[in-house]
């Protein structure tokens, strides 16, 4: 059995952020990931950030996440476990089971657990579902950003969000294209600068849409059509409004919901809360769940977005060093400036969904 | 369909490999994810459903929903979203639950 003062699971924004946070307090730190490379979502993002310097405001996900994976891999204090993925965990003595390289069962035992592994993407009810050119948009990103293949060749998007404004674009700049991105609600739900920029290009954006049905090709089985329809203000279908698309590819990017598997397994106390995603853990101010020495960072403690995750992850990080008595010199300062800028990110009307989320977990 | 140019992004070349889906041979890259390889050359039908049939493809693409299982190099249920193109695979079609050796 392995043994470390601080296991973080997940390398994405929040757990490299969790994790370099904790080392540089001084603890020893088991960065165990399931990937071949660090950085989790990031590694697709080819979009720039916003939000503060400190979190890498205006350079590109992907190099946001190079630059952590790169911190961590040469922080002394970090043991990385890539291509390691935890299938476990046993409350009874606190032992992460971990499947390394899909061949060997290691057992992991620490002081302190950050779980961080971040949201799966929601399903949609309509027919014909199931059929094969009907993916995630995240997955769509990661068969194009990052492996370099291209989905199809023409696109109907169902979410009007960041994710399906975003991914909508960069369909766009690697050759695809998009016939249309619908959305059930009235409004548009991203950020204003995302929609515009795929409006500009033609890409008609069209609110108060939902799928009605998708349709194979007799021959290759795979998506060949859609039909969309017009919902009313109570989300009914109007009957009368469907239009038909010819697509290959449609993309679902109706939100996500946080992979908290191992928080159910740890007997966290979980709540459903719509407007973080699905179930999170209930947890203090600093991010510690109702078992204690196990913390939350990022989408899997309230679907959110990847500036406050690395905060979020930042302070988890912090804390759970300062409660093994690691200290730097600098705990309070840092602590204090993390819980300021999450503050300033759930602050107006953006955030205003977030907030209310996050005041039925905090105990 | 592989990217050929992009303007943010350059995918360097990786070492190309041959391997075969249900008999036919195919060309795709070392390392990369098996349903990568099986897009580029226009398998999107990854498996059919047990009881009713249905034709699947992947889903998620980074291993979380299991809608991509396939048989590779005989061994069935594997995430072929994940799961690394090495030379010479053998994959296959999954028709039903598979059998445990």
């Amino acid at each position: 059995m392995r043994k470390t003062e601080i296991a973080v699971i997940g390398g994405g924004p929040a757990g490299l952020m969790a994790a370099l946070a904790a080392a540089e307090m001084g603890a020893e730190v088991t960065l165990v990931d399931k990937n071949n490379n660090l950085g989790g979502q990031l590694v697709k993002q080819t979009h720039m950030f916003f939000g503060s310097e400190k979190e890498h405001a205006s350079t590109r996900g992907i190099d946001i996440g190079k630059l952590l994976a790169k911190e961590a891999q040469n922080h002394s204090k970090i043991k990385i476990m890539n291509n390691s993925e935890v299938i476990g965990y046993y409350p009874d003595d606190g032992v992460i089971g971990i499947e390394v390289e899909e061949e060997k069962f290691v057992k992991l035992k620490a002081d302190k657990i950050i779980i961080a592994t971040g949201a799966s993407e929601k399903f949609l009810p309509f027919v014909n579902n199931d059929l094969p050119g009907i993916y995630g948009a995240g997955a769509v990103q990661t068969l194009m950003n990052e492996h370099g293949v291209v989905p199809g060749n023409d696109v109907l998007m169902v979410g009007a969000g960041n994710i399906g404004l975003i991914v909508s674009y960069q369909l766009m700049q690697a050759g695809v294209n998009v016939k249309a991105i619908i959305d059930a609600a009235p409004k548009i739900g991203g950020y204003l600068v995302h929609a515009s920029k795929v409006a500009r290009l033609g890409v008609p954006i069209l609110t108060s849409y939902s799928v009605k049905a998708a349709y194979p090709n007799q021959i290759t089985k795979a998506l060949e059509r859609a039909s969309i329809w017009k919902v009313d203000q109570n989300w009914q279908p109007i009957p009368g409004t469907e239009k038909v698309l010819k697509v290959d590819v449609l993309c679902i990017s109706v939100g996500l919901s946080p992979l908290a598997e191992l928080l159910w397994q740890a007997g966290c106390n979980m709540k459903y809360v719509p407007q973080l995603g699905g179930h999170v853990p209930t947890r203090t101010n600093d991010l510690e769940t109702s078992v204690t020495g196990i913390y939350v960072a990022g989408d899997v403690a309230g679907v959110e977005e990847a500036s406050s995750a690395m905060i979020e992850g930042r302070l988890a990080g912090l804390n759970a060093a300062k409660s093994l008595g690691y200290d730097n010199g600098t705990y309070e300062e840092k602590h204090q400036e993390a819980l300021n800028q999450l503050h300033d990110l759930r602050s107006g009307p953006v955030g205003e969904k977030i907030r209310e989320g996050i005041s039925q977990l905090v105990s | 369909m592989r990217i050929e140019q992009h303007p943010i992004l350059t995918f360097e070349k990786k070492k190309e490999v041959e391997f075969t889906f249900d008999g036919k041979k195919m060309k795709g890259y070392e390392g990369e994810p098996i349903a990568s390889a099986l897009h580029a050359n226009g398998v999107m039908v990854l498996s059919y459903s047990k009881n009713s049939h249905r034709a699947r493809g992947f889903y998620c693409a980074i291993g979380n929903c299991s809608s991509c299982l396939m048989t590779v190099n005989g061994e069935p249920n594997v995430r072929v979203c994940t799961e690394k193109l090495r030379e010479g695979m053998v994959v296959e079609t999954q028709r039903d639950r598979g059998d445990l050796k």
